[in-house]
Parts: structure tokens; sequence; C-alpha cells
């Protein structure tokens, strides 16, 4: 059977369907263009875990329980539930620390560049001209031979049910209000509508396998242009909601959680770009992998959530102010981790 | 034959070493395969360059055969 969603017109309507509820989001309560994004909703769940205590930021979004049981529905339905995983596990994990520390100094994963830039936020031009920087220089890695090495098949079913099950668990705490888990409230759309949303959300992508920084890669690479035209329509269709929504307020001063420091906007995207291309896709990618039993893109998660945190508790994230105190530091120590991987991880080839 | 196998690699390498094999005019190779994600890549990649192949589906891979 073909699958409609891998074809052209299959990737326009998933960028423009998740281009349409992720702005829904933010009307329905989310923060403003903040509809999705990875990088911040892992920082809020890092919080309401206990892993920093930065005052408002603690809330398991259910947006990213969602993508991951959406894609896990799909992948069981559709028979690719593949356990696996065993590819330079620790690797991966860094790369999510770092990634999400680049993240967090720009204040947005490349899902909430494209809704910051549909919504006016000219610092997101910064943003993505920083994240199409850094995924060009892990292309040149990929093309020198850069490999984190083969992934293997686990026999054993629980293994890839561990990071799922683990993300029900947290759902089920979370429906049923268990207290700890909302110290604070940050502005949220009603846990049913995030959900469900998402659920959407995460069977689409897991279908077109939509991915936000493949769609830079694969266009620089070898010139295919699928993914690109979904990342295309996403930020097209999420604009013209914002116009209808009265969402769009265009500017590079006072925008929704950003700040116009525009060197750290870009260093914090090449930070970003460059992690994500490493580990071969953008955050929402791995979600919808560790849903379809990926143990690597589940340990790259777990290292967002780490590094959200670690981020919080060392100044290392940005404000509306500006950078945070250690913001500099961690961006660079980021890059310069990352282009050790990027050296070091290569495999000759024949 | 030339085998291209990509079975556990992280997305871009399946398509990297597909497209260096193209490059390099290899007539004829097999493509192992084993991500539903990939199999479509490659087949979209296969098809730009107009390239005819026959699949075979074995109980925990794909393969392409290009010819």
């Amino acid at each position: 059977m073909k699958n409609f969603f891998s074809t052209r017109w299959g990737i326009i309507v998933v960028g423009a369907v998740i281009g349409i509820l992720a702005t829904l989001l933010q009307k329905f309560g989310n923060p403003a263009n903040m509809g999705i994004c990875v990088a911040c909703f892992a920082r809020d769940t890092a919080g309401a875990l206990g892993f920093h205590h930065a005052g408002n930021l603690q809330y398991v979004r259910p947006e990213l329980i969602g993508i991951i049981l959406g894609s896990l529905v799909m992948a069981l339905i559709f028979k690719e539930f593949k356990p696996r995983g065993g590819s330079a596990t620790i690797v991966r994990f860094f790369l999510g620390i770092f990634a999400v520390i680049g993240a967090l100094v720009f204040l947005g994963c490349p899902w909430r560049a494209s809704l910051r830039l549909a919504g006016g936020d000219w610092n997101a031009i910064v943003g993505f001209a920083g994240l199409i920087g850094g995924i060009y220089i892990g292309t040149l890695f990929i093309k020198k031979g850069y490999n984190l090495g083969r992934s293997m098949p686990s026999n054993k079913k629980l293994s890839g049910w561990i990071f799922p099950a683990s993300m029900i668990i947290l759902l089920i705490l979370l429906v049923f209000g268990f207290k700890k888990l909302a110290n604070a409230n940050p502005p949220h759309a009603l846990l049913w509508i995030s959900l469900g949303f998402a659920l959407i959300i995460g069977a689409l992508a897991q279908r077109s396998r939509f991915c936000t920084v493949g769609a830079f890669r694969d266009m620089m690479m070898i010139g295919e242009s699928y993914l690109l035209t979904g990342l295309g329509t996403f930020i097209v269709v999420a604009f013209i909601m914002n116009l209808l929504l009265g969402q769009f307020h265009p500017g590079f001063a006072n925008q929704p959680a950003a700040h116009t420091m525009h060197l750290w906007n870009f260093l914090g995207m090449v930070l970003a770009g460059l992690a994500f291309t490493l580990a071969g896709g953008c955050p929402g990618r791995q979600l919808v992998m560790a849903g379809e039993g990926d143990s690597d893109a589940a340990i790259f998660f777990l290292g967002l959530i780490v590094g959200a945190g670690l981020a919080h508790n060392f100044g290392l994230t940005s404000s509306g102010k500006g950078i945070g105190e250690f913001g500099a530091a961690g961006t660079i120590i980021g890059i310069i981790f990352c282009l050790i991987i990027g050296f070091t991880m290569v495999q000759k080839r024949k | 034959m030339i085998q291209v196998d990509t079975r556990g690699l992280s997305c871009p390498q399946p398509i990297v070493l597909v497209n260096m094999e193209i490059k390099k005019g290899t007539k004829e190779f097999e493509i192992l395969l084993d991500s539903q994600a990939s199999i479509e890549n490659v087949a979209r990649l296969l098809n730009k360059h107009k390239l005819s192949f026959e699949t075979i589906q074995k109980a925990d891979h794909t393969i392409y055969h290009v010819k």
C-alpha cells in the first residue's frame, strides 16, 4: 500500500495541519509563538520533574507526550514499531544536552523558530540563519564520513516500550492531578486540547517523517525538497492562521519570549542545528522515532530534559532581557563539543 | 554484486551511501534497508534519478535491486 503521506501532497497536508494546530494551541492558551516548542516544553517538563526550579516554568507539557504516543499508535498500526538502539548512545545523550542549551539561548527549537517567524518575530530570521549554518556544518561532516554507527534491532520488545510506557505513566499522573507535577502553572491550553492536537501531530509526523532539520539537510546534500516543502507549508499556514487569529505582530523588539541579541540568536541556533544534524534529526523527529521504539532517539530526548535542567540551574538560558550569565560560554562550549564529535566520529569510506 | 547495507543507520546515511553509488555510476547494485523512512527516502532518490529497481521483501528487511 502506497503511503499517501510520503508524497509531495502528503507532506503539504502534514505541514498545513501542524501549522493550523500549533497556532490554535497558542489561541487556546499556550504562550505566544509557542504552540509547539520541543526545547521549551522539555524545559517546562524538566521543571515539573524538579530538575530545575525556575519560577513559572514547571509543567509536564502534554504536547511532548502526545507526539510520542501519536507516533507509537501509528507505528503499531503500520507495523513500524521496531525496538532498536545502541548507536553511540552516550554521544547522542550529550548532543541532546547541547542542542537544548543552544535552543534555549535562542529561545526555541526549530519548530518554535518557525512559529516565531510566522508570528512576525524577525529575530527568528537570525535564528534560522544560524540553524541553516549549523545544519550546513553538519552536512560537511557527513560528507567527510561522519557517522554514529549502526543501531541494532532488539529482540526484546520491552526495550522499545520502556520510554513510551514512562510517558504514559507521566500522562496518567498528570491527568489525575498528581500535585507535585504542577508546582507552577505557566500559560497552557487545556490538557485534553494539548494532548489531542499533539496526538494528531505525532501521528502525521510519523507517517510523513516530517523533520525541520532534515528539510535543509536533504536539500543541501542531495537536492531533495520533500521535507522542505513540509516545513515551508508549516510556516506559511501558521502565518496565515496568525493573521486570521490576530496573532501576527511584526518587529524585532518586545517579542514574546525572545531577545534581540543577534549574535547569540545566531550562534545559539548554529549549535542547535549542528547538534540536531549530528544526531540525525530535529527534536520533533526524535520524539517520533522514540515512539517507534528507537532507544537512541529516546536517549537524545532525555538529553534535552537534562540539558534544560542544567541550562536553568547554571544561568545558560536567555530571557526577554537577553542571554543568561553563562549563555555565551555554554554556546561556545557546545559548539566545540559538536566540532570534536564531528571530527572524530568519522568512518573511513572505501 | 555491490551491496549497500543501510540497516541500522541514522538519517541521512542511507541516502548518502546510495547517492555515492549512483554518482560512481554503478550499474547494478543491491540496497539493504530496514527502516520504513529509509525505504521511502531511497525510493524517492532512485525515482529522481530515473533508476529502475525491484523490491525484494525479506523477513526483517527490504532489498532494492537496482539495475
